[in-house]
C-alpha cells in the first residue's frame, strides 16, 4: 500500500547503511581477529546503536567466537546477527508502545525534549491524526519563551483545524497550561496536547520548570497526562542517551517520539535506545508534513535493518 | 555523566605509561585503543578515528618519543597537536566584501539553529563593529518561521526584509539584496528555510540563492549533538554549494562534540562561530584548542600533560 511504501523510503536508507555495511565486513575479512573486532565496533558505531552497546555486542562476541572456537565467515555472521536479534527482543519484552487514552475524561500528552527535535510540529501532526479520527482536540502553547514558538503553534492549529490555547509571550508556562486544562474541560475536549519550550538536559532550572508543569497538570486532573513523550532528533548521537537519562529523572517519560528518521542513513538509534534507556518508541516522524507521523512499528523495523544481511547469510553459505 | 568512565581508563593508560620508563610499541598500542575509543564516544566519525589515530600512532613510535624520558607526555601531546591540527589552528574570521554589503547565507537540517544564529550574528555585528545588517526571512515553509525571525529582529533592534511566504524564496532575497543596497546596509543575512543534503528540489533552490546572491560567506549550521549522521550532512551541503564555513550550534549542553572534528576533517572548512545557548548573545568565536580538549574529554588535555 502506499501507507507502508511511504514507511519503507523513510526507512530505505537505514536498510542500505547499517545491512551492507556490515556484509561489507563480512566479505572483507580472513581471519577473526583484533582488526575485526575493531572494525565490527565501528561499524556499529557507524549504525549509532550507541557507543556502548556496540563495546558490549562486539566483546560478548569475542568471548563466544573464543569459546566456541568460530571460525567461518558464516558462522561469525550468524553468530552476530543473532546476538543483535536476541538483544533487540530481550530488552522489549514488556515495552507498551501504546498511547493510552482516558476515555472518561480529557487526555493529556505533554511533549517534552531539548531544542529543536521536532515537539511543535509532531503535536501539529498528531492534533491532524486525532482530527481525522473524529476526537475533539485542543493544543497548548506551553513554549512562551522561544521567538515565535507560539505563533508556530498557532499556525499548526489553523492548518489542522483545531484551537490553540495561547498566553502572552514570557509569560509563566505552567499557567498556560492550567487555563487550557480548564477549557478542555468546560467545554469537552477528547484530548489536549502540551507544547513546552526546547530546553537542554543539563539546564537544572529549566528541567525544573518543566516537572512543575507535569505537576500542574496531574493536580486538575488526576489521571493525567496519560503520555509524557520524549523527542528525540534520530540524527542525535551518543547525547541522546543523556538526554533520555536526564528527561526521565524530572519527569515520566512514558514514551519517545523518534523525529527526523527520514534524514538519517541510520537506524541504530533505536537498538541504542532499547538496549540502554528501556523506552520504548512509540511514534515515528519521518518528515515535515502533517501525515508524516507514524506508530513504530518495531518488528517491520529491525527486519527493515537486518534483512539484507540474512539473505546475505545465507548466499555465503550455500 | 557516560563519558567518566573513559576519561578515566585513558587516565589510567597513561600513568601506566608514565610508570614503565621505557615504553615499547605494544605500550603505545594500547593507549591508541583508549584514545580511539574516547573519540568514538564523543561521537567523532569512524573513519575520521581511524585516519586519526594512525597518524598518532605513526608519529609516537618514532624513536625520538619511545626513546625519551617522558614518553607518556610527548604522546599526549602529540595527541593534542594533531586533534588541534585536524580542528585547525587559528581562529578564521569572517568573510568581508570589498565593497558593502558583506553577504552571509545561513544553511542547514531543519532545528538545527540556523534563524537563533542569524539573529545571535546580526547582533554581534552591530555590537562589536557598529554594522548595520538587514535580515532576510527566506523560510517559507516552516510554519511562522518569518514570525519567529521578526521577532528576534525586533528584540535586538536589527530590520527584517521579509514578503510573507508566497514569494519563492530567490525572489524574496533577490529584493532583499536591492533594499540592502538602497539602505547601505554593510551586512546582508539570509536566513533559509531547514532542508536535508539529499532532497534534490530544495537543495536546488539553495544553489539558486547563492547564484543570484554571489554570497561571501555560506555558513553551514550544525547541531554540536550530531552523530555519525554529521559527515554525511556536511559532505552533502558542502559539495553541492561549496559552504566556507560552519557554525556548531547548543555546545551549552553537556555533548562532547565530536561532530566539529569530523566536519573539519571531511570538508576542510573551518568552524568559525559556536552557539552556546538561547540568548541572543549567546554567540562565540570558535577556537579549536578548547575544542580539542573538550572531545576528549579530560577536563582538560593540559591538566593531564602535567600530570604525565
Ligand atoms: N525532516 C524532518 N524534519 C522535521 C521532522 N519533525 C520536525 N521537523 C523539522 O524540524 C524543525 C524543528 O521542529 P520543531 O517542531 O520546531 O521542533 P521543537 O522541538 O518544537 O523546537 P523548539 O521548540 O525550538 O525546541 C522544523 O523545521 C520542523 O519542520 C521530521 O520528522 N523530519
Ligand atoms: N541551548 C541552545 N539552543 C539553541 C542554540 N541555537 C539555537 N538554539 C535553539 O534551537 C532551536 C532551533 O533553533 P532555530 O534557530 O529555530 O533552528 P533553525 O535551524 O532555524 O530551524 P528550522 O528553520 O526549523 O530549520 C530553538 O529552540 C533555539 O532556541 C544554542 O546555541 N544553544
Ligand atoms: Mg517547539
Ligand atoms: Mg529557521
Amino acid at each position: 500500500s502506499e501507507e507502508t511504501e511511504k514507511y519503507d523510503k523513510g526507512l530505505e536508507k537505514s536498510r542500505k547503511t547499517f545491512g551492507d555495511k556490515l556484509n561489507e565486513l563480512f566479505a572483507n575479512f580472513r581471519t577473526v581477529d583484533e582488526d575485526f573486532f575493531d572494525n565490527l565496533e565501528e561499524t556499529l558505531i557507524e549504525a549509532d546503536v550507541g557507543f556502548d552497546t556496540a563495546v558490549r555486542i562486539s566483546d560478548e562476541l569475542k568471548q563466544e567466537v573464543k569459546l566456541k572456537n568460530v571460525k567461518s565467515k558464516a558462522e561469525v555472521s550468524r553468530t552476530i546477527i543473532e546476538k543483535l536479534v536476541n538483544l533487540y527482543e530481550e530488552e522489549g519484552t514488556d515495552e507498551d508502545k501504546e498511547l493510552h487514552f482516558d476515555e472518561d475524561a480529557v487526555t493529556v500528552f505533554l511533549f517534552v525534549g531539548v531544542n529543536g527535535v521536532g515537539k511543535t510540529t509532531t503535536i501539529g501532526k498528531l492534533a491532524y491524526r486525532y482530527k481525522q479520527e473524529g476526537r475533539k482536540v485542543l493544543l497548548a502553547a506551553g513554549d512562551t519563551f522561544r521567538a515565535g514558538a507560539t505563533e508556530q503553534l498557532v499556525e499548526w492549529g489553523r492548518r489542522v483545524g483545531v484551537t490553540v490555547v495561547r498566553g502572552p509571550e514570557k509569560s509563566d508556562p505552567a499557567s498556560v497550561v492550567f487555563d487550557a486544562i480548564r477549557k478542555a474541560k468546560e467545554e469537552n475536549y477528547d484530548i489536549l496536547l502540551v507544547d513546552t519550550a526546547g530546553r537542554l538536559q543539563n539546564k537544572v532550572n529549566l528541567m525544573n520548570e518543566l516537572a512543575k508543569m507535569s505537576r500542574v497538570i496531574t493536580r486538575e486532573l488526576p489521571a493525567a497526562p496519560q503520555e509524557i513523550l520524549l523527542a528525540l532528533d534520530a540524527t542525535t548521537g551518543q547525547n541522546a542517551l543523556t538526554q533520555a537519562k536526564q528527561f526521565k529523572e524530572v519527569t515520566k517519560v512514558t514514551g519517545i517520539v523518534l523525529t527526523k528518521l527520514d534524514g538519517t542513513a541510520r537506524g541504530g538509534i533505536v537498538l541504542a535506545i532499547r538496549n540502554e534507556l528501556h523506552l520504548p518508541v512509540k511514534l515515528v516522524g519521518l518528515g515535515e508534513k502533517m501525515d508524516d507521523l507514524r506508530d513504530f512499528a518495531p518488528e517491520e523495523f529491525v527486519l527493515g535493518l537486518f534483512k539484507g544481511l540474512l539473505v546475505e547469510d545465507e548466499k555465503t553459505e550455500g | 555523566m557516560a563519558f567518566e568512565g573513559l576519561t578515566e581508563r585513558l587516565q589510567g593508560a597513561i600513568s601506566k605509561l608514565k610508570r614503565k620508563g621505557k615504553v615499547s610499541e605494544a605500550d603505545v598500542k594500547e593507549v591508541m585503543r583508549e584514545i580511539r575509543l574516547a573519540l568514538l564516544e564523543a561521537d567523532v566519525n569512524f573513519q575520521v578515528v581511524k585516519d586519526f589515530v594512525k597518524k598518532v600512532r605513526k608519529r609516537a613510535v618514532g624513536a625520538a618519543v619511545l626513546e625519551s624520558l617522558t614518553p607518556a607526555q610527548q604522546i599526549v601531546k602529540i595527541v593534542n597537536d594533531e586533534l588541534t591540527k585536524v580542528m585547525g589552528t587559528e581562529v578564521v574570521e569572517l568573510n568581508k566584501a570589498p565593497k558593502i554589503p558583506t553577504i552571509i547565507m545561513m544553511v542547514g537540517l531543519q532545528g538545527a539553529g540556523k534563524t537563533t544564529t542569524a539573529g545571535k550574528l546580526a547582533l554581534k555585528l552591530k555590537n562589536e563593529q557598529q554594522a548595520r545588517p538587514l535580515l532576510i526571512a527566506g523560510d517559507i515553509y516552516r510554519p511562522a518561521a518569518i514570525d519567529q525571525l521578526k521577532i528576534l529582529g525586533e528584540n535586538i533592534k536589527i530590520p527584517v526584509f521579509s514578503l510573507g511566504t508566497d514569494v519563492s524564496p530567490v525572489e524574496i532575497v533577490r529584493q532583499g539584496l536591492a533594499l540592502a543596497h538602497e539602505k547601505k546596509n554593510d551586512y546582508v543575512i539570509i536566513d533559509t528555510a531547514g532542508r536535508l543534503q539529499i532532497d534534490e528540489k530544495l537543495m536546488d533552490e539553495l544553489a539558486q540563492i547563492k547564484e543570484l546572491a554571489s554570497p561571501n560567506e555560506i555558513l553551514l549550521t550544525v547541531d554540536a549533538m550530531t552523530g555519525q549522521n554529521a559527515v554525511d550532512v556536511a559532505k552533502g551541503f558542502n559539495e553541492q554549494l561549496d559552504v566556507t564555513g560552519v557554525v556548531l550550534t547548543k555546545l551549552d549542553g553537556d555533548t562532547r562534540g565530536g561532530a566539529a572534528l569530523s566536519i573539519r576533517a571531511v570538508t576542510g572548512k573551518p568552524i568559525k562561530f559556536v552557539g552556546q545557548g538561547e540568548k541572543m548573545t549567546d554567540l562565540d568565536t570558535f577556537y579549536p584548542d578548547r575544542m580539542a580538549s573538550r572531545i576528549l574529554g579530560m577536563g582538560d588535555m593540559l591538566t593531564l600533560i602535567e600530570k604525565a
